[in-house]
């Protein structure tokens, strides 16, 4: 695929002796870091406090609702505890994973840069995100928030008394993070491709980044303003919400998911970018209809901001408002759909190995299929009226984005770690991880589109008990997602130890950041690469640069 | 309202069907493209499985006749699905001019409810069978959320504004009502029943009780407690306009614009009378915006609707 400006290169004569890991030693040596991949690395550890935070949230919720009575938790307690999770989990994991751990980390290895534009902005995007999580942290320790992830006036403004300004501040804090990682992966994909890399041979996990990062720029600052006006009201009595004050309840929910409707695309476009590398891959295949899955990323991007209304059908916004929503919400459903068919034509005729990041992968398609095709149920106006808030959307959206974005990103996670850490991680223990997440995910929330359909609201505490049943079901399964993402951990952090060499490709896979060392030097290549076909060139033999620079 | 476990949940208004028939299309639609594509995938994933660590199978780029008929075939199923519940909804939302009214207040953590008849009751609304019902709806608080899924409806029940909901249930029975807005603590308690009853039950359990004033008696009450009427004759003539067959008909504001005088507009004129002030008056009515309680407010609304009434 590629060629390197000078052959002789004495640099890298010692073969993986240097890297990124080990040029340097120490505390400080992380914590000041401006390469994007221990960046990277930074961020993967935070996500995964964060993660694991989230998911025992997660956990007691489900214990709680193995019981109709609410015995286990008082009211309160299960509030917070339901509003944590969600807290915990949109904007401290599935926010930052892909774009903020994988994309930090490969995106500029991808595109042959030696870093992002900006890596101190890089590492302040990291600072934000921290002091966001910690003063959410601290929210949660001090004594809770109970207004729900969505944060709706005016109970959030007024009523509440949790520490929901110091919780919002942290998320607006946590949301330059955003900001600032989108402005950087931009800059980076627009002016540090190395020379030959044109846009249609950008992989396409840097098109849906690129398309993710102008989502993150027009989007975060609108919430960013809509928390601070909560915050504002909950803090000094301005009426902007609440009606005793003048204010409106309704205008907060459009602000809210103006972003936030854009936020579940910022949460699983990144994600459809690894599906692509991963099926190309373990399929030996270039990806079918390259420029149709790229631009369906942005058209995804574009739509993604006209339709938040589609989470006020019920609230009694107008009449033909509604229409109009629930019109371009379908339209969405024509560039999801043809990424899916692309995939799936992708592994024709391939050379298909299912190694643990294509079983993650083709995971990912069929979770994601169930949950794009109950989004319809919701976009269809009169069929909403009945599922809104209820155990179905709660399903729904688990299923995109557990199903989808997690699985994405433990798809990419298994595709790269490899090439990050320089280790393999032992294949048996990583798949049965990964099916039993599979079966797991599916096990806890497909009886609750069941449970939804029946007309189980969402946020309940104590519930009628003909539900039972399916709560049973559904804390049964979340027990074995939960074991099957402890394998995953275990034989991830196992590999760091005990794990084979990796090698600089393991999977024999294509592009940039496979043809270099695992784990890459400081400054990922010896030489700037100069590339001179196209992307996912699996019929052409493998080049490895690293190699090419040694000889 | 029943406490067995069942697969589906109960059929009691005239949305019931059509929704769910709605439900079973898109049930199919969705199995059939989920089972093709899992299916595809699995053939796949045998027939193409990687032999020989040398193989390279040929690149295939794409091909714009698939590319647009897996566009464009979606696109045309996601336009039909969409016509039918956007026609669905259109009906959700127009009550019948012959629905009988019956007023909600949401507070946290309970539904007040008051028929015109002067029947008052808290978590429990009983309604006729086989006659549209609508509801005029508001909260004290919070947001909350009337959902009754027997009848497969919901409205969202927003301080500050009326919602109105409608529907006609078509069996006599108890049926769940839950608050499906999150609204604090106690959240998961406010729920009830709806209770539907034989028109002749209806109209016993109505009269049944303490024989109350009814709502538009109330009102007319209240109006005159609050001093109302001494701007507000029912003559022409007053410092206000005068009140009688207001509610319904179209204002001439002193903005200009014409509204439909509807319980929003009376609801606002009450609250924030300098907002909208009709055409030929002085802003000098006082703001009641705190002191009279929500169901007070329905009953003054009641009662200038009653005004209108030819029967009156």
């Amino acid at each position: 695929m590629t060629t390197t400006v000078t052959p002789e290169s004495p640099a890298a004569a010692d073969h993986g002796a240097e890297n990124y890991l080990n040029h340097e030693y120490g505390i400080k040596s992380w914590l000041l870091t401006v390469d994007h991949k221990r960046i990277g690395l930074l961020y993967l550890i935070t996500t995964t406090m964060f993660f694991a935070l989230g998911g025992v949230f997660a956990g007691l919720i489900r214990l709680e609702l193995m019981t109709p009575q609410g015995d286990m938790f008082q009211a309160d307690t299960y509030n917070k505890l339901f509003t944590m999770h969600g807290v915990a989990m949109i904007f401290f994991f599935l926010i930052p994973s892909v774009p903020a751990v994988l994309g930090n980390f490969v995106l500029p290895l991808m595109i042959g840069a030696k870093d992002v534009a900006f890596p101190r902005l890089n590492l302040l995007s990291w600072y934000c995100y921290i002091t966001g999580g910690s003063l959410a942290t601290f929210a949660i320790v001090a004594g809770g928030v109970d207004t729900g992830w969505t944060f709706y006036t005016p109970y959030s403004s007024t009523y509440s008394d949790g520490f929901v300004a110091l919780a919002l501040t942290g998320v607006f804090i946590n949301g330059f993070s955003s900001i600032l990682t989108g402005v950087n992966f931009l800059t980076t994909i627009h002016k540090m491709r190395a020379p030959g890399m044109t846009w249609f041979r950008l992989p396409l996990f840097i098109w849906a980044h690129y398309a993710t990062s102008l989502m993150m720029i027009l989007g975060t600052p609108v919430v960013a303003i809509t928390l601070l006006l909560v915050a504002l009201e909950n803090l000094l009595g301005i009426g902007i919400f609440n009606p005793d004050l003048g204010g409106d309840p309704i205008l907060m929910q459009h602000l809210f998911w103006f972003y936030s409707h854009p936020a579940v695309y910022i949460m699983i476009v990144p994600g459809f970018g690894v599906i692509s590398e991963v099926i190309a891959c373990f399929s030996r295949k270039a990806i079918f209809g390259y420029s149709f899955v790229a631009f369906s990323s942005l058209a995804i991007a574009l739509l993604g901001f006209l339709v938040w209304g589609h989470h006020m059908f019920t609230t009694g916004q107008s009449v033909y408002a509604s229409m109009v929503f629930s019109f371009i919400t379908f339209f969405i459903a024509v560039p999801t759909a043809v990424k899916i068919f692309n995939w799936t034509a992708t592994m024709y005729r391939g050379s298909i190995d299912l190694k643990t990041p294509m079983l993650y992968a083709i995971g990912f398609m069929g979770l994601f299929l169930i949950g794009g095709l109950t989004g319809t149920f919701l976009s269809t106006l009169a069929m909403d009226v009945h599922l809104h808030d209820t155990y179905f959307v709660v399903s729904h959206f688990h299923y995109v984005m557990v199903g989808g974005m997690v699985m994405a990103y433990l798809s990419g996670l298994h595709f790269w770690w490899p090439k990050m850490t320089g280790r393999l991680y032992d294949e048996l223990m990583a798949k049965t991880g990964a099916v039993l997440i599979f079966l797991g995910f599916n096990l806890t929330f497909f009886p609750q589109f069941v449970l939804g359909y029946l007309g189980m609201p969402r946020r309940y505490h104590v519930y009628p008990e003909e539900f039972q049943i399916l709560h049973v079901a559904s804390t049964g399964g979340a027990t074995v997602l939960g074991l099957g993402y402890i394998i995953m951990f275990g034989c991830l952090i196992y590999s760091l130890f005990r794990g084979a060499k990796a090698g600089p490709n393991p999977w024999t896979a294509k592009g940039l950041e496979w043809e270099i060392e695992s784990p890459p030097i400081a400054h990922n290549f010896h030489e700037t690469p100069i590339v001179t076909s196209e992307p996912y060139a699996y019929e052409e033999e493998d080049v490895l640069l690293a190699d090419k620079a040694s000889h | 309202m029943s406490k067995d476990f069942s697969l589906h949940p109960e059929l009691a208004s005239t949305f019931a069907l059509p929704v769910d028939l709605l439900y079973f299309l898109l049930v199919a639609i969705s199995a059939f493209f989920t089972v093709a594509i899992v299916v595809v995938v699995i053939i796949f994933c045998v027939k193409y499985r990687r032999r020989s660590d040398d193989e390279r199978p040929k690149p295939i780029h794409g091909s714009l006749p698939l590319e647009l008929a897996w566009s464009i075939i979606p696109f045309f199923i996601c336009m039909g699905i969409f016509t039918l519940g956007a026609d669905m909804f259109f009906r959700m939302y127009r009550a019948p001019a012959d629905a009988i009214d019956v007023y909600v207040v949401g507070k946290q953590w309970m539904w007040k409810i008051q028929h015109p008849e002067g029947k008052r009751e808290i978590n429990e609304l009983h309604v006729p069978v086989n006659t549209p019902v609508r509801l005029t709806m508001t909260s004290e608080d919070v947001i909350h959320a009337f959902s009754i899924p027997a009848f497969r409806t919901k409205r969202d029940v927003v301080p500050g504004r009326y919602n109105t909901m409608w529907f006609e249930s078509t069996k006599v029975g108890e049926y769940h009502l839950f608050c499906a807005e999150y609204c604090g603590t106690q959240h998961s308690t406010m729920i009830g029943k709806v209770v539907v009853m034989e028109e002749q039950d209806y109209q016993n359990w109505l009269s049944g009780g303490a024989a109350g004033e009814s709502m538009a008696e109330a009102g007319m009450r209240q109006f005159d407690q609050l001093g109302c009427a001494t701007c507000h004759k029912n003559q022409s003539g007053g410092r206000g306009p005068t009140l009688t067959g207001v509610y319904g008909s179209p204002v001439q504001l002193a903005s200009g614009d014409i509204v439909v005088a509807d319980e929003s507009y009376i609801r606002e004129s009450i609250l924030q009378p300098t907002s909208q002030v009709v055409n030929g008056y002085q802003p000098i009515m006082p703001t009641f915006q705190g002191q009279i309680s929500e169901e007070t407010l329905l009953q003054l609304i009641t009662y200038i609707k009653s005004l209108s009434e030819p029967t009156e």
